[in-house]
């Protein structure tokens, strides 16, 4: 195994840059790790070798000339394969979208390739990015790395496990209700939802547009710093996009980097602990809580009352977008086109039918239908509307909490990555795992999960969730990179030190 | 099926005609409501086509802003209020060819909203009536894309031998806009609904947001009516007559449903509340859908795009620059042209106002215009089945040839020639006259010969006038024109004929 594979972005950019190594090798690496493993892990939806090569040449060609296109020129990345590539499959873990591949680039896809990092391929999710769990995937489950029987979170669990796995040093997720934020905590990697408009949603596949946003998978706070300001910025193709440049988030990860946090004003929040959050979560969360107050933060409890109502107002929103954004997946264009059996001559609507009977799986056909109903005329004030004003409390919560803390601090998940198949029937407790992160997709503040450590009764990784108010994203990396800092530092190396080496060339 | 009917003088003693009319114009922007491809009409199939109007994975809209400016000028000509802010929606439902299987329209947020707008008609006795329309709003949409199932006995996907769709139209901003329902018309309402539909055409054209040509889709009206028993002041079961094509169709399928709804409603029956879809040709409507309070398009606002929130120094400004209002502008150009009522009628109806303005401009005489326009190219334009404005010949044009006349160097014989070449891309007036050789001849020379020879193949004619009958000179001067095709100067070969018969 080449040590290349091992390093952060960080680190390989500035191998990168001083010549120590070529983007060819560290691309081939990676190529090759996801050859040893990805047959155990299920990462990799989609591999592109021969891409990923042909752009680490041009990137070795342009550091040769002295004219790097970005600091991460070279350094390869993984992209969640709900974001639009062009000509590389995208198939958003559905059968629906079997063999589509985009004629056109997502803009955050664009400027990967503006900014010359090679794109190894597309990551593994739940349908359509439904699920907590990437069991929902059309094209099997992915393993989580620390243990395969394992779920790695989702709906991002590809991006996740394939960071965790050392398979790429980067990735890009997609977070609408927690699916960065959860897998990171899971696999012990570092996830970060950014501000609602921060990043470009252009040729991301959206679930819930309101509440979908796109950021980077990585497994040091830094590298995510580097990357969110590659893809992050004002896009004129989403019209939600924020017009205003990004704060200095690298700065603000380096300077957090010292663990020095005196000024800094961190809230618990009350209702996202207690019932339902396993004892060994809620104990490295007061543990981490504990390390920064020691690193000079002044830590107080706030409550967020609304919070309470989070995943019930989730649960209506997100699927009333989604019921309508799925519309379009209807045989006529492209995708999967079925046949009714048994129909001689059949309509453009039983074609229709067909093919989405066919082509969505359980997860996605319950959200449309429950987001049908919700925007029923005669539902539409009771669910739909309703679920608006809890959003609307829910925002006035965040800004409460901020008038008087700089982040908010919560456990990203309540408990550890919890068994292949475990939760599959029951949807209500496969809900409850984003019970945490959903709150700042109904207000578009951003978040961060950083490893905090293992759970002792299972050994599995926990994560530490940060929220900042919106624009605020720089606190979450100064915040961050302290308790990263602070915890290595106990550690005596990065939590993915102590997960199990993956025996290569095995399937699981 | 045939439809029971009673006649329309009839029905309007027991009922109280009331309408609803939904018009659609398709915006003339250069680009789509929702993204930067063009809209220009008659192009490739799918040349005019990106991954937003294809609504392909992932892509998203952004608002035209030329459209809100078109949407809000309309409103304003309309005497409509203008929403300070306000969303799109989205209409769910699905559809083969509308790419999201979701309309981006607005919903209960509509741009425009609460105006009205006067229309004036000639009732059946020939009195010019005046009746106030309110309009209830105006709002944004886009347009879908077009489908055809080619082979297959029934028209159906999988039936035919393949299917096409055309994307290109797929996109196009429409401004829909909507009456309050249109109640004491009476026997006038068919005229009323005619009447209006015209006036908001001749607004669209000043304004110049649209070529609102119906025939062609631009500009679509939707008819709804309903009747209630004579003085109940209730509103009875519409129904929603579709593909209403033409000024007169806009009459005649109102009239149409006043007299089916009402043998309906007399024989005891109630009327359907449908859509229903108007046949030009035989001059019927027949049922399409079923269309009931249970169509739940599940509207809710659209996610990916910010509220439209016009500055109101901006809705000033563009009040502030609205055209003259096309009826006021009329009875001024009728004024300035000295046209009579029926004059003027007849230039309207032929829709050669804009054209006589700019061949007016261009140094034209009025009348001169008038006649060039209404005699001569609405007749051609008639005969081709296209709109006046559509014949390959410029105003400018008009008033070349016209120019040639005065000048003498043709005369108006010639002058249909001129047009002839003209409109066949034979060039610029004086290009056509000079290929055609057509300029008059007053050459003594040649008309002296021309006029020697007629008198020597008609004697009897040459004594007559030889004997005074100066009257029979016109038998000659006709030979002489046959001889030179009409190219001469007629005058000078009267003063000829006479001095050499003297």
């Amino acid at each position: 195994m080449s040590d290349l594979i091992n390093r952060s972005a960080a680190e390989l950019a500035d191998a990168l840059g001083n010549g120590e190594t070529s983007s060819v090798e560290v691309t081939r690496a990676h190529l090759d790790r996801i050859a040893a493993v990805d047959g155990a892990v299920h990462a990799f939806l989609h591999v592109d070798a021969d891409g990923a090569l042909e752009q680490a040449a041009a990137s070795d060609a342009r550091r040769a000339s002295g004219s790097p296109a970005s600091p991460l020129d070279g350094v390869p990345i993984a992209v969640k394969d709900v974001l639009a590539t062009r000509g590389l499959p995208t198939t958003c873990g559905s059968k629906i979208l079997e063999g589509w591949i985009p004629p056109y680039d997502a803009t955050v896809v664009a400027r990967l390739k503006a900014a010359g990092l090679p794109i190894l391929g597309k990551t593994n999710m739940d349908e359509f990015a439904m699920g907590s769990s990437t069991e929902h995937s059309a094209y099997g489950p992915t393993h989580n790395p620390w243990d395969l029987e394992r779920i790695p979170g989702g709906s991002g669990g590809g991006s996740a496990a394939a960071v965790a796995a050392f398979e790429a040093p980067l990735a890009l997720g997609t977070d609408t209700g927690g699916s960065i934020r959860q897998p990171g905590a899971v696999t012990g990697t570092v996830g970060v939802k950014p501000t609602y408009g921060g990043i470009s949603r252009y040729g991301l596949v959206a679930m819930a547009n309101s509440l979908d946003q796109v950021g980077p998978v990585t497994r040091s706070v830094l590298d995510s710093a580097l990357l969110h300001e590659i893809i992050g910025g004002h896009d004129a193709r989403d019209s939600t996009s924020i017009d205003q440049p990004l704060p200095g988030l690298v700065e603000a990860a380096r300077q957090g980097a010292s663990g020095d946090l005196s000024g800094v004003r961190v809230g618990v929040i009350r209702e996202l602990a207690g019932e339902g959050y396993q004892a060994g979560v809620q104990q490295r969360f007061d543990e981490a809580v504990a390390l920064l107050v020691g690193a000079g933060a002044e830590v107080v409890e706030v409550s967020c009352p609304h919070f309470v109502h989070a995943l019930a107002a989730y649960y209506l929103i997100m699927p009333s977008e989604a019921s309508s954004n799925l519309a379009r997946f209807d045989a006529m264009r492209y995708g999967l086109r079925v046949a009714p059996a048994g129909v001689d001559d059949p309509s453009a609507e039983q074609v229709m039918r067909a093919s989405r009977e066919a082509g969505f799986g359980d997860e996605v056909k319950r959200r449309i239908i429950i987001g049908t109903y919700a925007l029923s005329s005669g539902y539409y004030d009771a669910y739909y509307g309703q679920a608006q004003k809890v959003r609307t409390l829910i925002s006035r919560d965040f800004e409460a909490a901020f008038s008087s803390v700089d982040v908010l601090a919560s456990p990203t998940a309540p408990t550890t990555a919890f068994t292949i198949g475990e939760k599959l029937d029951d949807p209500l407790a496969m809900y409850l795992n984003d019970v945490a992160t959903i709150p700042a997709n109904l207000a578009g503040v951003p978040g961060i999960s950083v490893p905090a450590g293992l759970a002792p009764e299972d050994g599995l990784p926990v994560g530490l969730q940060l929220l900042a108010p919106a624009l605020a994203d720089d606190r979450l990396y100064r915040v961050g990179a302290a308790a990263e800092a602070l915890l290595e530092q106990q550690w005596g190396a990065p939590l993915l030190t102590q997960a199990p080496a993956l025996s290569e060339g095995c399937v699981a | 099926m045939t439809d029971a009917l009673i006649p329309f003088d009839e029905a309007l003693e027991r009922f109280d005609p009331a309408m609803g009319l939904e018009v659609h114009v398709e915006l003339n922007t250069a680009t789509k409501m929702f993204c930067g491809c063009p809209t220009e009409f008659g192009a490739e199939p799918n040349t005019q086509t990106c991954p937003t109007c294809l609504g392909l994975p992932g892509s998203m809209p952004v608002v035209n802003g030329k459209a809100v400016e078109s949407a809000i000028r309309i409103g304003l000509a309309l005497n409509c209020d203008i929403a300070e802010w306000c969303r799109f929606a989205r209409k769910n439902y699905f559809y083969p060819d509308m790419p999201k299987n979701f309309q981006t329209s607005q919903y209960d947020e509509p741009i425009c909203f609460d105006g009205w707008t006067d229309v004036q008609f000639e009732d059946a006795a020939g009195e010019t009536q005046t009746f106030r329309v309110e309009i209830e709003r105006a709002h944004m949409e886009e347009d879908t894309g077009k489908s055809l199932h080619v082979g297959g006995s029934t028209g159906r996907i999988q039936g035919a031998d393949y299917s096409l769709v055309d994307y290109n139209r797929a996109g196009i901003p429409l401004i829909e806009i909507v009456t309050r329902p249109i109640i004491g018309a009476g026997q006038n309402a068919p005229l009323v609904a005619r009447a209006y539909v015209a006036y908001l055409r001749d607004i669209i054209l000043a304004l110049g947001v649209s070529d609102a040509r119906m025939e062609q889709g631009s500009m679509r009206c939707d008819v709804n009516l309903s009747l209630a028993e004579k003085g109940s002041g209730a509103l009875g079961t519409r129904t929603e007559t579709k593909n209403v094509n033409s000024l007169r169709s806009v009459e005649r399928a109102a009239r149409y449903e006043v007299t089916r709804q009402a043998a309906v409603l007399s024989s005891g029956g109630s009327v359907l509340q449908e859509t229903r879809h108007w046949h030009e040709d035989t001059g019927v409507t027949t049922s399409g859908r079923e269309k009931s309070d249970a169509d739940d398009y599940r509207y809710f606002p659209e996610p990916d795009l910010v509220p439209v929130a016009p500055a109101a120094a901006w809705v000033e400004e563009l009040r502030a620059t609205l055209p003259e209002d096309p009826r006021a502008k009329r009875d001024r150009l009728q004024a300035e042209w000295g046209f009579t009522d029926l004059e003027m009628r007849d230039v309207v109806a032929a829709g050669a106002v804009p054209h006589i303005e700019e061949t007016i401009a261009a140094g034209t005489t009025a009348q001169a215009a008038r006649k060039w326009w209404l005699s001569e190219l609405a007749r051609r334009a008639n005969e081709q089945g296209v709109e006046i404005g559509e014949l390959p010949i410029t105003p400018e044009q008009v008033a070349r040839i016209q120019a040639l006349v005065d000048e003498g160097a043709i005369n108006d014989k010639l002058a249909r020639q001129v047009f002839d070449g003209v409109l066949a891309g034979e060039g610029s007036p004086d290009e056509v006259v000079a290929a055609r050789g057509l300029a008059v001849v007053s050459d003594d020379g040649a008309l002296g010969e021309a006029v020697d020879r007629a008198i020597a193949a008609n004697p009897d004619v040459a004594d007559k006038i030889r004997d005074g009958k100066v009257a029979a000179a016109g038998a000659l001067i006709g030979a002489v024109m046959k001889d030179m095709r009409g190219q001469a100067d007629a005058g000078r070969v009267r003063e000829l004929i006479l001095e050499k018969l003297s």
